[in-house]
């Protein structure tokens, strides 16, 4: 396989690793933000978190992958986004940690007082990862200060701007709606009309900032340059998919409601792969000094070995993860008799 | 402090912190995958419950383990940007291997042990804490793979163009004795680990006469594994330190304090050095033990610091390449010493066994073991990488080259502080929960939570 080759492919495998993130993890932040809104009781909030925390982690580890193939398939991007974007990540570390222990520790005590904190912490928690991703997502598609040496000459506040708050906060809306639909698909009875009745208001959210980042999209990007005015039609999709979740909303049509909001996320991701592709990570001082595949990538040997290993353990990890969707794929209810703690 | 100085003070004890959990992990996924065996075998309702009480006890702890595992993942771009640019084609590969085969594993088949006992066959319930603990030491094998790469780097070019070491060999990383040393080790003090942690609890529960049957059932087994992983991690440490001297030798003179080369080399029982830590003052040492730990025979030669400082001088030019020899030297020490009293224990509590020990007044004291390998575990580490220093890749990259140049001393005083805020919040959590599950017992674990236990999980009734 040419070196070209496989660098391409690499691209497109932590592209896919970070789909698979967003797919799998968006809900859980979702449900985790809607946690202390949605749950009155605390049999409630159980039957809320159990809808995903049986496979939370495992979704989680989708970023981890993530993370780990970019420092084997390309130690330079790795570097520079990691070290350039850190505080924003340490941030997000610790949302992770809070969001993390909270599932294991908060039903391991039943003075309210515990719960009610650690149900906050997931809900703070869940809401930093997303804001922070969301903020670095449209940083990375805006580009960022990178000098000569591909170091990050910026810092946190470069990151803060207002197409970066507008990136985070449309993951945070997009994440909340997704979340509500997944829980109105994995709910029963009172809980569940409740989630249904909530989706219907984070929609009208959801959509003004998705028609909002795809118009500020043009003028903050090169996209235009890039791929020109007409953005073809992934981006436009992954807008409709989005707007037309209300039809299933309105119609009790929980699985398509959820599917397409599940579809606009992985359209804005393939948008955004598509948008970067073939850079990594964009400089705004010298689109010369812009990280690419190929200037940020490992040698052809250990790309070679990393895809061999990839080829064989991916489809592994799928079946099992597949299977534990499976087992648990029925509807949690709040009877106590039920709740597993 | 400078930026370099904060960025290794933050490594080391995030590091050492999350290696708190992670022995424990290691060694406990077997006792309860062990247990749920048995009880699947013999019916008997003390196992099952045994299983799930040091299930309950798993499970607070690899809480803290994974959570504070993603930041040792991230911060090696995050702190060490130059150290991930120049080793990253070889380095990472292990890391994101370690990912695909292990940190799915050990997560999907954790969370389908927990919630899904009711909702599938036994026997898949029962391969699924297997699959955990196979999950957790195989990703401990990855993780020492890259580690012992650091220390012995094999497979490796330096390519000429770009300036960066490049892999040529993946067979040669994969079977690096250094890593696989370091994985046996580990296991074994892993394993060591539980077992204290089991023998210690089960001895405060014989000696306020609460479930004896199950938890002298318990302490049995852990005496057992007890003893002979103690022995391993004795076997695997001596091993090590020999191959230590082949790749590592300033490594291990500074960790003996071994100034001058010398044959037959003396051990040191204690070394007091001067303030600097780079001249003794005064020792006391026994003949020829060094020669011996260093290659199994009383009388060859142990080059000394001094002579080794000299030869890297002419290798890599002008510089100090004496890591922190007070650190090292008593690391080891607490180490050495620690593993020795834990073999004796695991020996006595063994020869207990065979008698009444369960009325002994010494019971009391018992639980106190569990500090042991808790102190043996971190002067391991910080032994095996303070012992590494100036080097973050020996002889090829030093650590004040590694880290990454943009950081501010403002950044990481606030990463710092925060990890210390958030970590030290965890710890208090987790003792809390810990001391809780551990008084309430083996009934209370039964139950959904031991304060309200309305619900029993997983009955069948």
């Amino acid at each position: 396989m040419s070196y070209e080759f496989l660098q391409t492919l690499w691209f497109i495998l932590i592209a896919v690793l970070w789909i698979g993130f967003f797919i799998l993890e968006g809900f859980d932040f979702g449900v985790g933000m809607l946690l202390p809104f949605l749950g009155k009781k605390d049999e409630e909030r159980r039957a809320i978190i159990n809808t995903i925390g049986s496979t939370w982690d495992g979704n989680e580890v989708w970023l981890l992958t993530a993370g780990g193939a970019t420092f084997a398939a390309f130690p330079h991007w790795y570097a520079t986004m990691f070290s350039g974007f850190y505080l924003a990540l340490f941030l997000l570390v610790i949302g992770l940690i809070i969001r993390g222990i909270s599932f294991e520790y908060r039903s391991k005590d039943a003075n309210p007082k515990w719960r009610h904190t650690f149900d906050w912490m997931i809900a703070i928690g869940s809401f930093m990862c997303a804001l922070l991703l969301g903020t670095a997502f449209s940083n990375l598609a805006r580009g960022v200060p990178i000098n000569a040496d591909m170091m990050y000459t910026g810092n946190l506040f470069t990151l803060l701007n207002p197409f970066g708050l507008l990136g985070g906060v449309t993951m945070v809306s997009v994440f909340l709606l997704y979340g509500s639909t997944f829980l109105t698909l994995k709910l029963e009875g009172e809980l569940r009309e409740r989630a249904r009745e909530l989706s219907k208001n984070l929609y009208v959210v959801a959509a003004i900032v998705v028609v909002l980042l795809a118009f500020f999209t043009y003028t903050s990007t090169d996209i235009s340059s890039k791929i020109g005015v007409n953005p073809g039609s992934t981006p436009l999709a992954a807008v409709i998919a989005i707007l037309i979740a209300i039809f299933f909303i309105n119609r009790k049509m929980e699985g398509w409601a959820f599917l397409t909001v599940a579809l606009h996320i992985v359209l804005t991701q393939v948008s955004f792969f598509t948008l970067m592709f073939p850079r990594v990570m964009i400089s705004t001082l010298n689109p010369e000094w812009s990280l690419t595949i190929y200037n940020a990538s490992s040698s052809q040997y250990t790309l070679t070995v990393m895809s061999i290993v990839a080829l064989i353990f991916v489809p592994i990890v799928l079946v099992y993860q597949g299977w534990a969707y499976y087992i648990f794929r029925k509807r949690i209810s709040t009877d106590k008799k039920t709740l597993i703690y | 402090m400078d930026p370099l100085t904060l960025s290794r003070l933050q490594f080391g004890l995030t590091t050492v912190y999350h290696f708190l959990f992670v022995p424990l992990t290691l060694g406990l996924s077997w006792f309860v995958a062990y247990f749920q065996t048995r009880y699947y075998q013999t019916r008997d309702e003390e196992f099952r419950k045994s299983a799930k009480f040091w299930g309950k006890l798993f499970l607070i702890n690899f809480a803290i383990g994974v959570v504070t595992g993603i930041v040792q993942e991230f911060q090696f771009g995050m702190n060490w940007s130059e150290y991930s640019r120049y080793v990253g084609d070889i380095f990472g590969a292990p890391l994101a291997i370690e990912a695909l085969t292990s940190f799915f594993l050990e997560s999907t088949f954790l969370g389908i042990w927990i919630f899904g006992e009711t909702k599938i066959p036994e026997k898949a319930h029962l391969a699924s804490i297997w699959l955990v603990a196979i999950g957790s030491n195989l990703s401990a094998l990855w993780i020492l793979l890259a580690n012992g790469w650091m220390q012995h780097p094999v497979g490796y070019v330096i390519n000429e163009v770009n300036g960066r070491a490049e892999l040529v060999d993946f067979f040669a990383l994969v079977t690096n004795p250094k890593g696989w040393l370091f994985f046996w080790h580990t296991i074994a003090a892993g394993l060591a680990t539980a077992s204290f942690f089991i023998i210690g609890i089960s001895a405060y529960h014989i000696f306020r006469k609460q479930n004896v049957n199950l938890f002298k059932s318990s302490f049995q087994t852990a005496t057992i594994v007890g003893l002979i992983a103690s022995t391993l991690v004795f076997f695997g440490g001596h091993t090590n330190g020999q191959y230590m001297y082949e790749t590592q030798p300033m490594k291990f003179a500074a960790i003996e304090a071994h100034y001058d080369t010398s044959a037959p080399a003396p051990f040191s029982i204690i070394t007091i050095g001067d303030l600097t830590g780079k001249q003794e003052v005064w020792s006391w040492r026994v003949p020829a033990v060094l020669s011996f730990l260093a290659c199994n025979n009383f009388t060859c030669e142990v080059r000394g610091v001094d002579e080794i400082q000299a030869e890297y001088e002419a290798l890599y030019g002008t510089g100090d390449y004496i890591p922190l020899i007070d650190f090292t030297y008593w690391a080891f020490r607490i180490m050495m010493t620690i593993g020795f009293i834990m073999m004796g224990f695991s020996f006595l509590f063994l020869l207990a066994t065979r008698g009444k020990y369960e009325n002994a007044k010494w019971m009391k004291w018992v639980p106190w073991v569990i500090a042991l390998p808790y102190l043996a575990n971190s002067s391991g580490w910080i032994l095996t990488e303070m012992g590494r220093q100036p080097w973050i890749v020996q002889g090829l990259l030093k650590v004040e080259d590694a880290v990454s140049p943009n950081l501010t001393v403002v950044d990481l005083w606030i990463s710092l502080i925060g990890y210390t805020v958030v970590y030290g919040a965890l710890a208090v959590a987790m003792v809390y929960l810990m001391k809780k599950y551990i008084v309430a017992g083996p009934d209370a674990a039964m139950h959904e939570s031991v304060d309200v236990a309305p619900t029993l999980v997983g009955s069948q009734d």
